[in-house]
């Protein structure tokens, strides 16, 4: 059986965005061209208020992903169990969708009694071993998270480690928002190691708005690129994928 | 689709009586036993007996921790979990929560207990836990999310025991759920992937952390502090080598590390010998000065402080002898 690939974007953000589309809207876009978002608030000493508490639940409600809120120190082991948790979910959309259609249309896991369930999950464990994953991440940088992104890059490489021992390719990409010139910078392309992005990470100098919605919007264009340039480029995508190994 | 798991904890009143959608068995809660990241535990009532039950509205935590205590309860010799008795839905209003009922164990938190009989049991304990690890990587195994919190010591005849198998993975595969301290990627040490060194790199950790209840935080170089923090502790200095190899993944079996454990507890109990018999050299001269005649004779003095010798390694010997008997006894 040929294993597909999981498309994810993990916002990591502390507070509200104020610039550019609603990202609720762009999470919603996302969900309909099959990629999942999901939404990590940090807080250190400042505490996310209710708005921006809503708009990180609504973003990964309307996006098909999951959103927790967290002190930093408490980020690397979030980060990590946000995205297998959302791939888990992710997973078990498909398996209950085939269930709908062998089953009639009432039916889901839940419905099922709890060995036929246990059956059903180890096959969604399976599945969550060996897929393939694409996670976009996007950092926020504006200035109140200056202090929270050594944080964040320790996160990301515990990320890195905790993907790579599944048995599926991996591929990460990392964005952040506001970027220098543009509302949203690329600091890493494709690739299956997050180690690479070490040194880009220092450079960074936080500051300016909080444009989350043209981000989400911009990682969404991204994935779509990739796939056309995938099409030309086969060859070189399967090289891409053996480094990993 | 259910979303974040972790924000509605249950809160379930003592007194409710839980029924079962499928199998239909009633349990009375009784008291909260504990809860985590993944739902709630809670004492309960069937048919006059005591059970455990879990409950979480996350059907995927639920269902697999269910395969895995399933495939512990096929498997002969695996006696480090709980044993699995039930898994049913309770519906409550226009709500379905899965749960899964097990065996309760009863008994002392391993670091409480540490607290209260002292030191000397850690090397047991640590013996004990290797033993079962042993058989449960034999089984395909990896019990992934070893740490004190989840270790149970109950008895009479006084034994380890592993409470929450949320953790367990299939070898070869990603560990699914892991606490920082105990976790060899956060030390940067390795990689993490089930297989045996994990769990034994988490035993090390909890030898180590008997010494430092309070944890402490990871720096820099992680080996390094690692070290530092074994060569401040005489208990655990003694153990240095067992525990560096374990830190470093060179044991690829349980049983490798259990070896070299007792080995090094052997050693370091001669070596505890043997600095008594120079204590009791040291002492003596006095009488010596006087009465120079033994000095030229001093074949005569070592015969009887061998002899002690002896027998101080014979009744460890016994000891430890009878120990492992009693342990096999219990495995029986």
């Amino acid at each position: 059986m040929q294993t597909g690939t999981l498309k994810q974007i993990l916002l990591i953000t502390d507070g509200c965005s104020n610039h550019g589309e609603d990202p609720v809207a762009m999470a919603a876009l996302a969900k309909e061209q099959g990629i999942s978002v999901n939404v990590i608030g940090v807080m250190e000493n400042d505490v996310i208020d209710d708005q921006g508490m809503r708009e990180i639940e609504q973003i990964a409600s309307q996006g098909g992903g999951v959103s927790q809120v967290v002190y930093a120190k408490k980020l690397s082991q979030t980060v990590q169990m946000v995205t297998r948790q959302a791939m888990t979910q992710t997973l078990q959309g498909v398996v209950n969708q085939e269930l709908k259609q062998i089953l009639g249309s009432s039916s889901s896991m839940e419905d099922l009694p709890p060995e036929k369930r246990g059956e059903i999950m180890e096959v969604v464990d399976d599945l969550n071993e060996t897929v393939n994953l694409e996670v976009l991440i996007l950092v926020d940088t504006s200035a109140s998270m200056k202090h929270k992104l050594p944080t964040v890059k320790e996160a990301l490489l515990d990320l890195s480690l905790s993907l790579n021992a599944r048995l599926g390719n991996n591929l990460f990409s990392l964005f952040i928002f506001p970027g220098k010139k543009n509302d949203v910078e690329k600091l890493l392309d494709w690739s299956p190691r997050l180690e690479t992005l070490t040194s880009a990470f220092s450079k960074l100098t936080p500051g300016g708005m909080t444009p989350t919605g043209p981000a989400i919007k911009e990682a969404i264009s991204y994935f779509r690129k990739k796939r056309s340039i995938r099409g030309l480029l086969s060859r070189h995508d399967d090289e891409f994928y053996e480094e990993s190994i | 689709m259910m979303m974040n798991s972790m924000k509605n904890p249950f809160n379930i009143p003592n007194g409710t009586v839980i029924k079962g959608k499928w199998h239909l068995q009633s349990y009375t809660i009784v008291k909260e036993l504990g809860r985590g990241a993944n739902g709630v535990v809670y004492l309960a009532d069937w048919n006059k007996k005591r059970v455990a039950i879990k409950v979480s509205d996350n059907n995927v935590t639920i269902t697999s921790e269910m395969n895995v205590l399933k495939s512990f309860s096929k498997a002969q010799g695996v006696t480090l979990g709980p044993s699995l008795l039930d898994v049913d839905d309770w519906v409550l209003g226009n709500k379905t929560i899965p749960f899964y009922v097990m065996e309760f164990i009863e008994g002392v938190h391993f670091l409480a207990f540490i607290q209260q009989k002292g030191k000397s049991w850690v090397d047991i304990f640590i013996l004990q836990l290797l033993a079962d690890l042993e058989k449960l990587h034999e089984q395909g195994w990896v019990f992934g999310d070893l740490k004190p919190d989840n270790l149970i010591v109950t008895g009479p005849p006084i034994k380890i025991r592993c409470i929450d198998v949320g953790g367990v993975t299939l070898q070869g595969r990603a560990i699914k759920e892991f606490t920082e301290f105990y976790d060899r990627g956060y030390w940067g040490l390795g990689s993490r992937k089930a297989e045996p060194s994990f769990d034994l790199f988490a035993v090390a950790m909890i030898m180590i952390n008997t010494y430092y209840p309070q944890r402490f935080p990871k720096q820099q170089d992680g080996l390094s502090l690692l070290r530092q923090k074994i060569e401040a502790i005489p208990e655990l200095r003694k153990h240095e080598q067992v525990l560096l190899r374990a830190l470093t993944g060179k044991y690829a079996t349980a049983i490798q590390m259990r070896e070299d454990l007792l080995d090094s507890i052997s050693k370091s109990s001669l070596r505890n010998q043997s600095r008594a018999l120079k204590q009791k050299t040291t002492v003596s001269p006095t009488p010596n000065k006087k009465r120079t005649v033994k000095q030229i004779q001093p074949s005569t003095k070592k015969r009887p402080r061998k002899h002690s010798g002896i027998k101080e390694t014979i009744i460890i010997f016994m000891v430890v002898c009878f120990l492992y008997v009693l342990y096999i006894y219990q495995q029986i």
